[in-house]
Protein backbone atom coordinates (compact mmCIF):
# COMPACT_ATOMS: atom_id res chain seq x y z
CA UNK A 1 0.00 0.00 0.00
CA UNK A 2 1.45 3.28 -0.82
CA UNK A 3 0.06 5.04 1.71
CA UNK A 4 2.94 5.72 4.14
CA UNK A 5 6.44 7.61 2.68
CA UNK A 6 9.41 9.02 4.10
CA UNK A 7 10.57 12.07 3.29
CA UNK A 8 13.49 14.28 2.83
CA UNK A 9 13.67 18.40 2.66
CA UNK A 10 15.07 21.06 4.18
CA UNK A 11 13.54 23.71 5.86
CA UNK A 12 15.42 27.13 7.10
CA UNK A 13 18.52 25.30 6.32
CA UNK A 14 18.27 22.42 8.42
CA UNK A 15 17.94 18.94 6.84
CA UNK A 16 14.75 16.70 7.97
CA UNK A 17 13.76 13.05 7.17
CA UNK A 18 9.78 11.47 8.37
CA UNK A 19 7.57 9.07 7.48
CA UNK A 20 4.47 10.60 6.68
CA UNK A 21 0.82 9.37 5.67
CA UNK A 22 0.70 10.25 1.90
CA UNK A 23 -2.21 12.21 2.53
CA UNK A 24 -0.88 14.76 5.50
CA UNK A 25 -0.72 18.21 3.62
CA UNK A 26 2.82 20.00 3.99
CA UNK A 27 1.25 22.84 6.74
CA UNK A 28 0.15 19.62 8.82
CA UNK A 29 3.39 18.04 8.11
CA UNK A 30 5.29 21.51 9.11
CA UNK A 31 3.50 22.08 12.16
CA UNK A 32 2.97 18.26 13.57
CA UNK A 33 5.83 16.08 12.44
CA UNK A 34 8.71 19.57 12.46
CA UNK A 35 7.44 21.04 15.26
CA UNK A 36 7.25 24.41 13.52
CA UNK A 37 4.27 25.63 14.32
CA UNK A 38 4.86 29.36 13.30
CA UNK A 39 2.93 28.23 9.87
CA UNK A 40 -0.61 29.04 10.65
CA UNK A 41 -3.33 26.93 9.21
CA UNK A 42 -6.50 29.02 8.77
CA UNK A 43 -8.90 27.93 5.74
CA UNK A 44 -7.18 24.76 4.17
CA UNK A 45 -8.22 25.93 1.08
CA UNK A 46 -6.06 28.23 -0.67
CA UNK A 47 -8.04 31.55 0.40
CA UNK A 48 -6.41 33.00 3.39
CA UNK A 49 -3.26 33.03 2.67
CA UNK A 50 -1.84 32.25 6.48
CA UNK A 51 -0.20 29.13 5.55
CA UNK A 52 1.81 30.81 2.93
CA UNK A 53 6.14 29.60 3.28
CA UNK A 54 8.44 29.56 0.31
CA UNK A 55 9.66 26.13 -1.60
CA UNK A 56 12.29 26.25 -3.75
CA UNK A 57 12.34 29.81 -3.45
CA UNK A 58 8.58 30.48 -4.95
CA UNK A 59 5.33 31.60 -2.09
CA UNK A 60 3.39 28.58 -1.96
CA UNK A 61 -0.15 27.56 0.44
CA UNK A 62 1.58 25.11 2.10
CA UNK A 63 -2.41 23.50 2.77
CA UNK A 64 -2.53 22.73 -0.80
CA UNK A 65 0.85 20.40 -1.52
CA UNK A 66 0.96 17.39 0.05
CA UNK A 67 4.23 16.57 2.35
CA UNK A 68 5.16 14.22 0.17
CA UNK A 69 5.61 16.64 -2.98
CA UNK A 70 7.79 18.57 -1.11
CA UNK A 71 10.08 15.56 -0.89
CA UNK A 72 13.65 16.76 -1.77
CA UNK A 73 12.64 20.41 -2.21
CA UNK A 74 14.16 23.22 0.23
CA UNK A 75 11.81 25.19 2.38
CA UNK A 76 11.51 28.24 4.38
CA UNK A 77 9.19 29.11 6.97
CA UNK A 78 8.82 32.43 9.10
CA UNK A 79 11.02 30.27 11.73
CA UNK A 80 13.75 31.02 8.78
CA UNK A 81 13.30 34.66 9.31
CA UNK A 82 14.97 35.95 12.52
CA UNK A 83 18.50 35.52 13.15
CA UNK A 84 19.47 32.27 15.03
CA UNK A 85 20.34 34.88 18.17
CA UNK A 86 16.59 35.76 18.13
CA UNK A 87 17.26 39.78 16.32
CA UNK A 88 13.99 40.18 14.34
CA UNK A 89 14.45 40.32 10.45
CA UNK A 90 13.88 43.24 8.97
CA UNK A 91 10.54 42.76 7.81
CA UNK A 92 9.59 41.39 10.80
CA UNK A 93 10.29 44.67 12.72
CA UNK A 94 8.78 47.17 10.42
CA UNK A 95 5.69 45.23 11.29
CA UNK A 96 6.17 45.35 14.70
CA UNK A 97 7.12 49.29 14.28
CA UNK A 98 4.16 49.94 12.13
CA UNK A 99 1.18 47.71 13.87
CA UNK A 100 1.43 45.57 10.99
CA UNK A 101 -0.44 43.42 13.17
CA UNK A 102 -3.23 42.65 16.02
CA UNK A 103 -3.60 38.87 16.75
CA UNK A 104 -1.00 37.96 14.56
CA UNK A 105 -2.62 34.64 13.14
CA UNK A 106 -2.07 35.75 9.33
CA UNK A 107 1.32 37.56 10.00
CA UNK A 108 3.13 34.21 9.00
CA UNK A 109 1.84 34.36 5.68
CA UNK A 110 2.28 37.99 4.91
CA UNK A 111 5.84 38.32 6.53
CA UNK A 112 7.00 35.53 3.76
CA UNK A 113 4.65 37.23 0.86
CA UNK A 114 6.37 40.32 1.83
CA UNK A 115 10.06 38.93 1.99
CA UNK A 116 9.51 37.31 -1.49
CA UNK A 117 8.22 40.50 -3.10
CA UNK A 118 11.04 42.53 -1.66
CA UNK A 119 13.39 40.16 -2.83
CA UNK A 120 12.21 39.95 -6.60
CA UNK A 121 11.36 43.82 -6.02
CA UNK A 122 13.15 45.84 -3.82
CA UNK A 123 11.15 48.99 -4.72
CA UNK A 124 7.44 48.19 -5.10
CA UNK A 125 4.73 50.38 -5.82
CA UNK A 126 1.96 50.59 -3.25
CA UNK A 127 -0.22 49.10 -6.30
CA UNK A 128 2.31 45.86 -6.45
CA UNK A 129 2.21 45.77 -2.54
CA UNK A 130 -1.57 45.75 -3.11
CA UNK A 131 -1.30 43.18 -5.67
CA UNK A 132 1.00 40.24 -3.85
CA UNK A 133 -0.84 41.28 -0.80
CA UNK A 134 -4.12 40.56 -2.00
CA UNK A 135 -3.85 36.59 -1.65
CA UNK A 136 -3.87 37.09 2.23
CA UNK A 137 -6.71 37.70 4.42
CA UNK A 138 -6.11 40.10 7.63
CA UNK A 139 -9.46 40.20 10.21
CA UNK A 140 -7.74 42.93 12.50
CA UNK A 141 -5.84 45.88 10.96
CA UNK A 142 -7.96 46.84 7.77
CA UNK A 143 -4.74 46.47 5.50
CA UNK A 144 -3.30 49.89 6.28
CA UNK A 145 -0.87 49.09 8.60
CA UNK A 146 0.40 46.25 6.61
CA UNK A 147 0.82 48.31 3.85
CA UNK A 148 2.98 50.66 5.92
CA UNK A 149 4.85 47.57 7.14
CA UNK A 150 5.95 46.33 3.88
CA UNK A 151 7.02 49.89 2.95
CA UNK A 152 8.68 50.75 6.15
CA UNK A 153 10.66 46.96 5.54
CA UNK A 154 11.10 48.12 1.79
CA UNK A 155 13.11 51.14 2.21
CA UNK A 156 14.61 49.53 5.27
CA UNK A 157 16.81 46.73 2.97
CA UNK A 158 17.12 49.11 0.83
CA UNK A 159 19.47 51.00 3.24
CA UNK A 160 17.78 53.78 3.28
CA UNK A 161 17.67 55.44 7.49
CA UNK A 162 13.87 55.95 7.87
CA UNK A 163 12.85 55.62 11.84
CA UNK A 164 9.54 54.37 12.01
CA UNK A 165 7.22 56.89 13.44
CA UNK A 166 5.32 54.78 15.77
CA UNK A 167 2.62 57.08 16.56
CA UNK A 168 0.06 56.07 18.94
CA UNK A 169 -3.54 55.36 18.22
CA UNK A 170 -5.86 57.46 19.26
CA UNK A 171 -8.94 55.17 20.27
CA UNK B 1 -10.84 19.73 6.41
CA UNK B 2 -7.93 16.76 6.16
CA UNK B 3 -8.30 15.03 2.69
CA UNK B 4 -9.55 11.21 2.90
CA UNK B 5 -7.43 8.06 2.63
CA UNK B 6 -6.07 7.82 -0.88
CA UNK B 7 -3.16 5.90 -2.45
CA UNK B 8 -0.32 7.99 -4.03
CA UNK B 9 1.84 7.32 -7.18
CA UNK B 10 4.23 9.97 -8.47
CA UNK B 11 5.50 8.56 -11.74
CA UNK B 12 8.41 9.36 -13.04
CA UNK B 13 7.16 9.00 -17.20
CA UNK B 14 3.92 9.94 -18.99
CA UNK B 15 3.28 6.10 -19.85
CA UNK B 16 3.59 5.02 -16.13
CA UNK B 17 1.02 7.38 -15.57
CA UNK B 18 -1.04 6.38 -18.59
CA UNK B 19 -0.76 3.06 -16.60
CA UNK B 20 -1.90 3.63 -13.64
CA UNK B 21 -4.71 5.45 -14.67
CA UNK B 22 -5.94 2.66 -16.63
CA UNK B 23 -5.32 -0.06 -13.94
CA UNK B 24 -7.81 2.66 -11.81
CA UNK B 25 -10.12 3.33 -14.13
CA UNK B 26 -12.60 5.84 -12.73
CA UNK B 27 -10.80 5.99 -9.58
CA UNK B 28 -8.45 8.56 -9.99
CA UNK B 29 -7.50 12.36 -9.85
CA UNK B 30 -4.75 13.55 -11.84
CA UNK B 31 -2.81 15.98 -9.90
CA UNK B 32 -0.65 18.84 -11.29
CA UNK B 33 -0.52 22.24 -9.33
CA UNK B 34 -3.31 20.75 -7.03
CA UNK B 35 -4.54 24.86 -6.64
CA UNK B 36 -8.09 23.42 -7.62
CA UNK B 37 -7.94 19.49 -6.32
CA UNK B 38 -6.20 19.99 -2.78
CA UNK B 39 -8.95 22.00 -1.57
CA UNK B 40 -11.82 19.93 -3.24
CA UNK B 41 -9.63 17.28 -1.12
CA UNK B 42 -9.20 19.08 1.85
CA UNK B 43 -13.29 19.83 1.76
CA UNK B 44 -13.67 15.78 0.87
CA UNK B 45 -15.68 17.21 -1.99
CA UNK B 46 -13.93 14.83 -3.90
CA UNK B 47 -12.56 10.85 -2.84
CA UNK B 48 -10.60 9.57 -5.55
CA UNK B 49 -9.03 6.07 -4.55
CA UNK B 50 -5.78 7.12 -6.56
CA UNK B 51 -3.79 10.61 -6.90
CA UNK B 52 -1.50 9.92 -9.65
CA UNK B 53 0.55 13.37 -9.00
CA UNK B 54 2.43 13.94 -12.74
CA UNK B 55 4.63 16.81 -10.74
CA UNK B 56 7.59 14.29 -10.95
CA UNK B 57 7.46 13.51 -14.51
CA UNK B 58 10.03 15.01 -16.47
CA UNK B 59 9.76 16.84 -19.29
CA UNK B 60 6.41 18.51 -19.07
CA UNK B 61 8.06 22.27 -17.81
CA UNK B 62 8.52 23.21 -21.46
CA UNK B 63 7.20 26.28 -23.61
CA UNK B 64 8.28 26.02 -26.70
CA UNK B 65 7.39 27.48 -30.22
CA UNK B 66 5.28 25.62 -32.49
CA UNK B 67 4.48 26.06 -35.95
CA UNK B 68 1.70 28.40 -35.35
CA UNK B 69 2.26 29.81 -32.25
CA UNK B 70 3.40 28.35 -28.47
CA UNK B 71 3.34 24.89 -27.45
CA UNK B 72 2.85 24.56 -23.21
CA UNK B 73 3.49 21.53 -21.68
CA UNK B 74 1.65 20.12 -18.67
CA UNK B 75 4.34 21.00 -15.71
CA UNK B 76 3.98 24.78 -16.50
CA UNK B 77 2.71 27.18 -13.81
CA UNK B 78 0.75 29.97 -14.48
CA UNK B 79 3.10 32.63 -13.10
CA UNK B 80 5.64 31.39 -16.25
CA UNK B 81 2.99 34.06 -18.21
CA UNK B 82 4.56 36.42 -16.36
CA UNK B 83 8.12 35.13 -16.69
CA UNK B 84 8.82 33.81 -20.15
CA UNK B 85 9.33 36.21 -22.51
CA UNK B 86 8.00 33.74 -25.34
CA UNK B 87 4.15 34.83 -23.73
CA UNK B 88 5.41 38.34 -23.83
CA UNK B 89 6.42 38.41 -27.40
CA UNK B 90 3.39 36.86 -29.04
CA UNK B 91 0.65 36.74 -26.54
CA UNK B 92 0.14 39.85 -24.84
CA UNK B 93 -3.54 39.37 -23.81
CA UNK B 94 -2.14 35.86 -22.32
CA UNK B 95 0.11 38.68 -20.17
CA UNK B 96 -2.62 41.22 -19.42
CA UNK B 97 -4.81 38.70 -18.65
CA UNK B 98 -2.43 36.74 -16.29
CA UNK B 99 -2.49 38.61 -13.29
CA UNK B 100 -6.09 38.47 -13.17
CA UNK B 101 -5.72 34.46 -12.48
CA UNK B 102 -5.97 34.09 -8.31
CA UNK B 103 -2.75 35.46 -6.89
CA UNK B 104 1.16 35.00 -6.83
CA UNK B 105 1.33 32.29 -4.14
CA UNK B 106 -1.45 30.51 -6.62
CA UNK B 107 0.35 31.28 -9.46
CA UNK B 108 3.58 29.44 -8.51
CA UNK B 109 1.74 26.11 -8.42
CA UNK B 110 -1.28 26.04 -10.41
CA UNK B 111 -0.44 24.70 -13.70
CA UNK B 112 -2.07 26.82 -17.14
CA UNK B 113 -3.03 23.31 -18.41
CA UNK B 114 -4.39 22.16 -14.99
CA UNK B 115 -6.80 24.83 -15.26
CA UNK B 116 -7.69 24.17 -18.61
CA UNK B 117 -8.09 20.09 -17.43
CA UNK B 118 -10.35 21.39 -14.30
CA UNK B 119 -12.42 23.51 -16.59
CA UNK B 120 -14.08 25.83 -14.10
CA UNK B 121 -16.26 28.40 -15.99
CA UNK B 122 -15.29 31.16 -13.98
CA UNK B 123 -12.02 31.00 -14.55
CA UNK B 124 -9.83 32.73 -16.82
CA UNK B 125 -7.49 30.39 -18.68
CA UNK B 126 -10.54 28.19 -20.15
CA UNK B 127 -11.84 31.61 -21.59
CA UNK B 128 -8.80 32.46 -23.17
CA UNK B 129 -8.00 28.89 -24.60
CA UNK B 130 -11.65 29.52 -26.18
CA UNK B 131 -10.36 32.88 -27.29
CA UNK B 132 -7.47 32.14 -28.96
CA UNK B 133 -8.68 29.61 -30.77
CA UNK B 134 -5.67 26.72 -28.64
CA UNK B 135 -5.65 22.82 -29.10
CA UNK B 136 -5.23 20.46 -26.41
CA UNK B 137 -3.40 17.50 -26.55
CA UNK B 138 -4.45 14.20 -24.79
CA UNK B 139 -2.07 11.48 -24.23
CA UNK B 140 -3.78 8.15 -23.82
CA UNK B 141 -2.73 4.30 -23.99
CA UNK B 142 -3.58 4.04 -27.29
CA UNK B 143 -1.51 7.56 -28.24
CA UNK B 144 -2.22 11.00 -28.46
CA UNK B 145 -4.96 13.21 -29.87
CA UNK B 146 -5.99 16.63 -30.32
CA UNK B 147 -9.11 18.70 -29.54
CA UNK B 148 -9.94 21.65 -31.11
CA UNK B 149 -10.79 24.48 -27.91
CA UNK B 150 -14.89 23.89 -29.25
CA UNK B 151 -14.89 20.16 -28.56
CA UNK B 152 -13.22 20.53 -25.35
CA UNK B 153 -15.01 22.01 -22.74
CA UNK B 154 -18.49 20.21 -22.04
CA UNK B 155 -20.16 21.47 -19.11
CA UNK B 156 -19.35 22.73 -15.65
CA UNK B 157 -15.93 21.04 -14.95
CA UNK B 158 -16.22 18.53 -17.54
CA UNK B 159 -14.32 18.47 -20.73
CA UNK B 160 -14.12 15.72 -23.42
CA UNK B 161 -10.93 13.97 -21.98
CA UNK B 162 -11.71 10.40 -21.65
CA UNK B 163 -11.14 9.19 -18.02
CA UNK B 164 -8.05 7.53 -19.54
CA UNK B 165 -6.13 10.16 -20.78
CA UNK B 166 -4.12 13.23 -19.53
CA UNK B 167 -3.79 16.79 -21.15
CA UNK B 168 -0.09 16.93 -21.51
CA UNK B 169 0.18 20.12 -23.69
CA UNK B 170 -1.91 23.45 -24.57
CA UNK B 171 -0.98 24.66 -27.97
CA UNK B 172 -2.00 28.46 -28.64
CA UNK B 173 -1.95 29.73 -32.01
CA UNK B 174 -0.37 33.40 -31.99
CA UNK B 175 -3.48 35.61 -33.20
CA UNK B 176 -2.69 37.95 -36.19
CA UNK B 177 -0.83 41.00 -35.11
CA UNK B 178 -2.43 43.62 -35.74
CA UNK B 179 -5.58 41.74 -33.67
CA UNK B 180 -6.02 44.47 -30.78
CA UNK B 181 -6.71 42.52 -27.03
CA UNK B 182 -8.33 43.48 -24.27
CA UNK B 183 -9.19 41.41 -20.94
CA UNK B 184 -11.84 42.37 -18.23
CA UNK B 185 -13.63 41.05 -15.22
CA UNK B 186 -15.83 41.90 -12.58
CA UNK B 187 -15.01 39.79 -9.23
CA UNK B 188 -15.85 40.89 -6.01
CA UNK B 189 -12.04 41.02 -5.00
CA UNK B 190 -9.17 41.01 -7.37
CA UNK B 191 -7.85 37.55 -7.92
CA UNK B 192 -11.34 35.73 -6.86
CA UNK B 193 -13.70 33.85 -9.59
CA UNK B 194 -14.78 36.31 -11.80
CA UNK B 195 -18.51 36.64 -11.46
CA UNK B 196 -18.47 37.90 -15.56
CA UNK B 197 -15.48 38.16 -17.46
CA UNK B 198 -14.60 38.70 -21.17
CA UNK B 199 -11.62 38.46 -23.45
CA UNK B 200 -12.31 40.54 -26.68
CA UNK B 201 -10.13 40.88 -29.75
CA UNK B 202 -10.92 43.10 -32.53
CA UNK B 203 -8.98 43.66 -36.22
CA UNK B 204 -9.67 46.53 -38.83
CA UNK B 205 -8.96 46.97 -42.12
CA UNK B 206 -5.83 49.10 -43.22
CA UNK B 207 -7.98 51.85 -43.86
CA UNK B 208 -8.92 51.16 -39.98
CA UNK B 209 -12.61 52.29 -41.42
CA UNK B 210 -14.22 48.69 -40.54
CA UNK B 211 -13.65 45.75 -38.21
CA UNK B 212 -12.54 42.70 -40.03
CA UNK B 213 -12.48 39.95 -36.97
CA UNK B 214 -14.04 40.18 -33.76
CA UNK B 215 -13.17 37.63 -30.80
CA UNK B 216 -15.58 37.87 -27.92
CA UNK B 217 -15.41 34.95 -25.72
CA UNK B 218 -17.40 35.19 -21.72
CA UNK B 219 -16.62 33.21 -18.63
CA UNK B 220 -18.18 32.80 -15.38
CA UNK B 221 -21.63 33.34 -17.51
CA UNK B 222 -22.36 29.54 -18.20
CA UNK B 223 -21.39 25.67 -17.52
CA UNK B 224 -18.44 26.62 -20.09
CA UNK B 225 -16.52 29.67 -21.34
CA UNK B 226 -19.16 30.57 -24.42
CA UNK B 227 -18.04 32.48 -27.57
CA UNK B 228 -20.87 34.88 -29.10
CA UNK B 229 -20.61 34.53 -32.41
CA UNK B 230 -23.56 36.36 -33.35
CA UNK B 231 -21.96 39.46 -31.79
CA UNK B 232 -18.56 38.83 -33.25
CA UNK B 233 -20.16 38.71 -37.06
CA UNK B 234 -22.45 41.26 -36.50
CA UNK B 235 -19.31 43.65 -35.74
CA UNK B 236 -17.71 42.78 -39.28
CA UNK B 237 -17.90 45.03 -41.79
CA UNK B 238 -19.40 47.77 -39.48
CA UNK B 239 -17.16 51.20 -38.23
CA UNK B 240 -15.37 50.64 -35.02
CA UNK B 241 -17.28 52.64 -32.80
CA UNK B 242 -19.88 53.37 -29.74
CA UNK B 243 -22.90 52.18 -32.39
CA UNK B 244 -21.51 49.13 -33.48
CA UNK B 245 -19.86 48.18 -29.94
CA UNK B 246 -23.38 49.11 -27.97
CA UNK B 247 -25.24 46.69 -30.86
CA UNK B 248 -22.54 44.23 -29.90
CA UNK B 249 -23.39 44.36 -26.17
CA UNK B 250 -27.18 44.20 -26.96
CA UNK B 251 -26.74 40.84 -28.72
CA UNK B 252 -24.36 39.59 -25.75
CA UNK B 253 -26.67 40.66 -22.91
CA UNK B 254 -29.64 39.20 -24.59
CA UNK B 255 -27.58 35.62 -25.97
CA UNK B 256 -25.82 34.91 -22.68
CA UNK B 257 -27.84 32.59 -20.40
CA UNK B 258 -26.27 32.57 -17.44
CA UNK B 259 -27.23 30.72 -14.02
CA UNK B 260 -28.08 32.58 -10.49
CA UNK B 261 -26.37 31.72 -7.63
CA UNK B 262 -24.89 33.28 -4.79
CA UNK B 263 -22.63 35.82 -5.63
CA UNK B 264 -24.71 37.57 -8.53
CA UNK B 265 -28.10 36.68 -10.47
CA UNK B 266 -28.45 36.40 -14.03
CA UNK B 267 -29.88 39.72 -14.91
CA UNK B 268 -26.69 40.95 -13.67
CA UNK B 269 -24.85 39.03 -14.90
CA UNK B 270 -26.49 39.80 -18.38
CA UNK B 271 -26.02 43.12 -17.41
CA UNK B 272 -22.25 43.52 -16.90
CA UNK B 273 -21.74 40.95 -19.67
CA UNK B 274 -22.86 43.76 -21.99
CA UNK B 275 -21.34 46.61 -20.59
CA UNK B 276 -18.13 44.70 -20.62
CA UNK B 277 -18.71 44.17 -24.16
CA UNK B 278 -18.80 47.76 -24.78
CA UNK B 279 -15.77 48.64 -22.57
CA UNK B 280 -13.33 45.93 -23.87
CA UNK B 281 -14.08 46.40 -27.48
CA UNK B 282 -13.22 50.03 -26.97
CA UNK B 283 -10.18 49.20 -25.09
CA UNK B 284 -8.93 47.22 -27.73
CA UNK B 285 -9.71 50.07 -30.42
CA UNK B 286 -7.98 52.38 -28.55
CA UNK B 287 -4.92 50.21 -28.76
CA UNK B 288 -5.61 50.47 -32.61
CA UNK B 289 -5.62 54.05 -32.66
CA UNK B 290 -9.46 54.61 -32.15
CA UNK B 291 -11.12 57.13 -29.17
Amino acid sequence: MARNRTIQLRVNGVDHEGTVEVRKTLSDFLREDLGLCGTNIGCEHGVCGACTILMNGETVRSCLLLAVQADGMELMTVEGLASPTGELHPIQQAFRDKHGLQCGFCTPGFLMTTYKLLQSNPNPSLEEIKEWLAGHLCRCTGYEDILESVKLAASRLRGENITAQTQPKSS
Amino acid sequence: MKPPVFDYHDPRTVEEALKLLNDNAGECKVLSGGQSLMPLLNMRLVRPKVIIDINRIEGLNYVRPWEKGLAVGAGVPQQAIERDRQFADRFPILCEAARHIAHPQIRSRGTICGSVAHADPAAELPALVMALGAEMVAAGSNGTRTIPCDEFFVSFFTTSLLPNEILTEVRFPAPPEEMAWSFLEVSRRHGDFALVGVVAGLSLDQARKAITEARLVYFGVGPTPVRVKEAEQLLVGQAPGGTAFQAASDVVSKGLDPDNDLHASAEYRRSVAGTLTRRSLDQAWRKLGGN
